[in-house]
């Protein structure tokens, strides 16, 4: 988990680690991103970096980025409306997984927190707490099962947003 | 029981890897299990579960439409069944009109239940499951011993033997790289997948929502990659509001694996985007396979409570040394053989409701509230009803009915026994009664019994008057219990009554599931009791104790016998165990106790009864520090010793393996001296240890309160006023 002081440099947290990953144009090197297309442009900056989100795209990527709607305090819990296909794509295939979440989303526990959505509209709400694991063979936990292997959090902003 | 069965038990037993496995994990378990529930109130939150899902069970047929409406008015397709094979039968039929080839499962116990993976395949259709416990079972070609860990019974070198012929390359039994084999194998099941079939934890009728929890991540790649979803749903998962969710969210991972939320939660309302940007096909299947009838039934409604954690399993010292595979059908452990009663045939959870002990441990811990051991001792009665009592049971329980019959018989048998008897215990006999003395020696019945010792104990006329209800342990083979408890009641200026006409309590029958016997010997107990100017009924043994005070009242009514209620609760008004009365009588400044030059260290034992029924506990440790023990406790003092009454005598193999585990908590503690205050776990305990040789001490809390009362009293100390009536 990591916190910055605001979305900008969140971003360029982002592009940081996607340098420090090594990813790049080779295949399984990639990242994808679920960003609005005021963030496209920083695809041109980072070879190996699409917003275009396809299921292929997703399956190479190493790295897949994607914004949380809110974060829950009480369990470590990131919470967003994954109707979206690319949503669940982005933070489910790639070993990678960051997540941008705006601490003023940040609320006490999960009842707060799906009191913000409406589950007839975000038809897939999505619960995300820590990396992928399993305890099947002899309860040993291991990370990285069928999603991610390293789970990402950057928090950026204030909490109680003067808005 | 059939020697198939018996040969099961004995191997599970004698399987190390399983026993090693089973009992790291339910140790780990309790600590994890704690320690996630920190300031939750536990009892408060299963209330609500309770209310919750009992309410939706009450009202299944009602919350199954409106599933269906709120579901469909989004675009899903909702098929409401009774019938496993229509079930079956729907899936292949979508999967025929798809032309699909390829299916991806997350864990689904109710097409476990229904068995549908075979059916699939037979139809040409490859089915993966992804869940890893999961694959590892199916490539084994077995079936879960776990609900929630499905492949907890094998060790790494075996599933590194079925991944290496997957995968045609030798692997070794390094866990984490056989994950990533998993990972890569089943990616690629994934992405070619035509349906993702799942189940769901929780399915929402206010919102038609379903709810999965899951920690792999493949519950979301089943939900997300495959163009259509089938979703089969037991209609027990209903909850009539989506705020429903959140006090089973609260405690499902919780009280699964210790966790305060998986690592995915998946709240999937109507059908949401295909990666081809197409809608999800979205079939949601509900269904019922005895479900409503169950509903229907006033005593089996609560076990539609169950949210799957599988707690009941993780506490239970029986599932603990024999596994899943035993101890189970599809379904498993207490709630297992409870489903299997009703979702396979009564008839097949024969065998595996006998290896219920009956300690309560799961009903602690269940948070859905369901009075587990109640409910498998209604399946025991209905076998029982159904096809007649076991042949020993059918020969025995008349006798116990018939005291003077049964007194005659453990009189003689004190005579008969002599060749094999020494030191106060048998500890070998011949032949076929040889299970019986398996893993301990068996006390002697005692010469005199205590109702002919206490008729030569001259009683101090006192106010306070106790009936004494001795139990036929106390009576037959520990008669000097008895003679403590007279001791210490009446240096607290209590005078003892000893009521002839009492008999066996009932609890072996009852715990048959013979509850005409149970009955009967209630009766006869209520009227033996009803003795005038007697302000307690005391006994010295906990499974007397909860008989006395609630099952007689539970046997009478089940059996119909109104007419004797009434009578059964002024008597359970009465009755008290010895350790709460001595502990009063105690605080009252009426008993007293020596507390210098103490014994030296103690380490107590609790009874499953006096611990998980009559809730007292702390009296006893309180009464022991008072007389000068230091108390040491054991680890795990509080998971049964493995006698459960006649439980030891069916099922010696598996009272023995419960006795090893206590055995060795209560030497490692160090302590010469072992304090209990039931007289069943002190011949269990009692001849574990003989049998092993030298170890400490065991004796009841009466006994050792007995032995130091304060030396200013004498017998008749304390005693005021006149007899009454």
């Amino acid at each position: 988990m990591h916190r910055v002081p605001s979305r900008g440099a969140a971003l360029e947290f982002v592009l940081e680690t996607l340098k420090q990953e090594g990813v790049s144009d080779a295949p399984g090197s990639q990242a994808v991103w679920v960003g609005d297309p005021g963030l496209h442009p920083l695809a041109a900056r980072v070879p190996g970096l699409s917003f275009d989100v396809t299921r292929e795209r997703a399956a190479a990527a190493k790295i897949g980025i994607t914004e949380a709607d809110c974060a829950i305090a009480a369990t470590g819990t990131l919470l967003g409306d994954s109707t979206p296909v690319a949503q669940r794509l982005a933070s489910t295939l790639p070993a990678i997984h960051i997540a941008l979440v705006a601490l003023d989303s940040l609320r006490e526990n999960l009842a707060e927190a799906l009191a913000k959505f409406d589950p007839r509209r975000a038809r897939y709400l999505a619960a995300i707490t820590g990396p992928s694991r399993t305890a099947d063979i002899e309860r040993v936990l291991t990370i990285g099962v069928h999603g991610p292997v390293r789970l990402i959090i950057v928090f950026y902003g204030r909490e109680e947003a003067s808005a | 029981m059939k020697a198939e069965f018996r040969e099961s038990i004995q191997q599970a037993l004698a399987n190390e890897t399983l026993a090693g496995a089973l009992g790291k994990f339910s140790e780990a378990y309790r600590v994890s299990r704690a320690r996630a529930y920190e300031g939750i109130d536990f009892e408060a939150l299963r209330a609500q579960i309770a209310e919750r899902k009992g309410f939706a069970a009450a009202h299944l047929e009602e919350l199954a439409e409106r599933f269906r409406q709120s579901a469909e008015a989004l675009g899903a397709k909702v098929f409401r069944t009774s019938e496993p094979a229509e079930v079956k039968d729907y899936i292949l039929r979508v999967a025929r009109e798809q032309g699909a080839q390829r299916i991806v499962k997350s864990k689904s116990m109710a097409s476990e239940e229904i068995h549908l993976n075979p059916f699939l395949q037979q139809a040409g259709i490859e089915v993966t499951e992804t869940d890893l416990g999961e694959w590892i079972i199916q490539l084994a070609g077995q079936r879960p011993s776990h609900m929630v860990l499905p492949a907890i019974h094998m060790t790494r070198e075996e599933v590194a033997e079925l991944f290496s012929k997957e995968v045609h390359e030798r692997l070794g039994s390094d866990i984490p790289r056989l994950v990533k084999v998993a990972r890569e194998e089943l990616r690629a099941k994934f992405l070619n997948a035509d349906i993702g079939i799942s189940g769901a934890n929780i399915a929402v009728a206010e919102t038609g929502s379903l709810v999965l929890l899951t920690n792999e991540g493949n519950g979301r790649l089943v939900t997300t990659l495959p163009p259509t979803h089938i979703a089969i749903v037991g209609i027990e998962k209903l909850v009539e509001r989506f705020a429903d969710i959140l006090p089973i969210v609260e405690a499902l991972p919780r009280s699964a694996t210790g966790q305060l939320l998986t690592s995915y939660l998946s709240i999937i309302t109507g059908p949401a985007e295909n990666t081809d940007g197409s809608a999800k096909d979205l079939h949601i299947i509900l269904m019922d396979n005895r479900r409503t009838e169950m509903a229907a039934d006033p005593v089996f409604r609560e076990a539609l409570q169950c949210i799957r954690c599988a707690s009941c399993l993780n506490v239970c010292p029986v599932y603990r040394a024999v596994g899943g595979h035993v101890f189970g059908k599809v379904y498993t452990g207490g709630i297992g053989t409870i489903l299997t009663a009703w979702f396979d045939e009564l008839q097949k959870s024969d065998e595996i409701q006998s290896l219920c002990i009956q300690c309560g441990a799961c009903r602690d811990y269940c948070p859905g509230n369901i009075d587990i051991p109640e409910l498998i001792l209604e399946i025991r009665r209905r076998l029982a009803t159904e096809q007649g009592l076991k042949p020993v049971e059918r020969a025995v329980f008349p006798i116990i009915n018939n005291r003077r019959v049964f007194h005659g018989l453990l009189r003689a048998a004190s005579l008969a026994q002599k060749p094999f008897e020494s030191g106060g215990l048998i500890r070998h006999l011949p032949l076929f009664l040889s299970g019986l003395t398996e893993g301990r020696a068996l006390p002697a019945i005692a010469e005199e019994p205590f109702r002919d010792r206490f008729r030569r104990i001259r009683q101090p006329q006192c106010a306070d008057k106790a009936a004494i209800f001795a139990g036929c342990l106390i009576d037959f083979a520990y008669p000097e219990i008895g003679e403590a408890m007279v001791k210490v009641l009446n240096a607290a200026g209590v005078e003892a009554v000893f009521p002839e006409e009492q008999t066996c309590c009932g609890a072996p029958a009852r715990y048959s599931g013979a509850y005409e016997s149970a009955a009967e010997s209630a009766i006869a107990n209520i009227r033996a009791l009803e003795t005038e100017g007697v302000r307690w009924v005391v006994t010295a043994c906990p499974t007397c104790t909860v008989a006395l005070l609630k099952e007689f009242e539970a046997s009478l009514a089940a059996t119909g016998r109104q007419e004797h209620l009434e009578a059964a609760r002024q008597l359970a008004a009465r009755v008290i165990d010895f350790s709460t009365l001595a502990f009063h009588l105690e605080q009252e400044g009426r008993l007293k106790l020596k507390s210098e030059d103490g014994p030296g260290a103690i380490t107590y034992h609790d009874s499953c009864h006096q611990k998980r029924t009559l809730h007292a506990t702390e009296e006893p440790r309180a009464l022991l520090r008072k007389a000068g023990y230091e108390l040491t406790e054991m680890f795990e003092s509080d998971v049964c010793c493995g006698m459960g009454g006649s439980y030891s005598l069916k099922m010696p193999e598996v009272s023995a393996s419960l006795l090893r585990r206590k055995l060795a908590h209560l030497r490692d503690t160090g302590a010469e001296e072992v304090g209990l205050d039931c007289p069943g776990c002190l011949m269990q305990i009692r001849g574990g240890l003989a049998q092993q040789g030298d170890g400490p001490r065991v004796k009841h809390t009466a006994e050792r309160l007995a032995e130091r009362l304060a030396g200013d009293q004498d017998a008749t100390a304390g005693t005021t006023g006149k007899p009454r009536g």
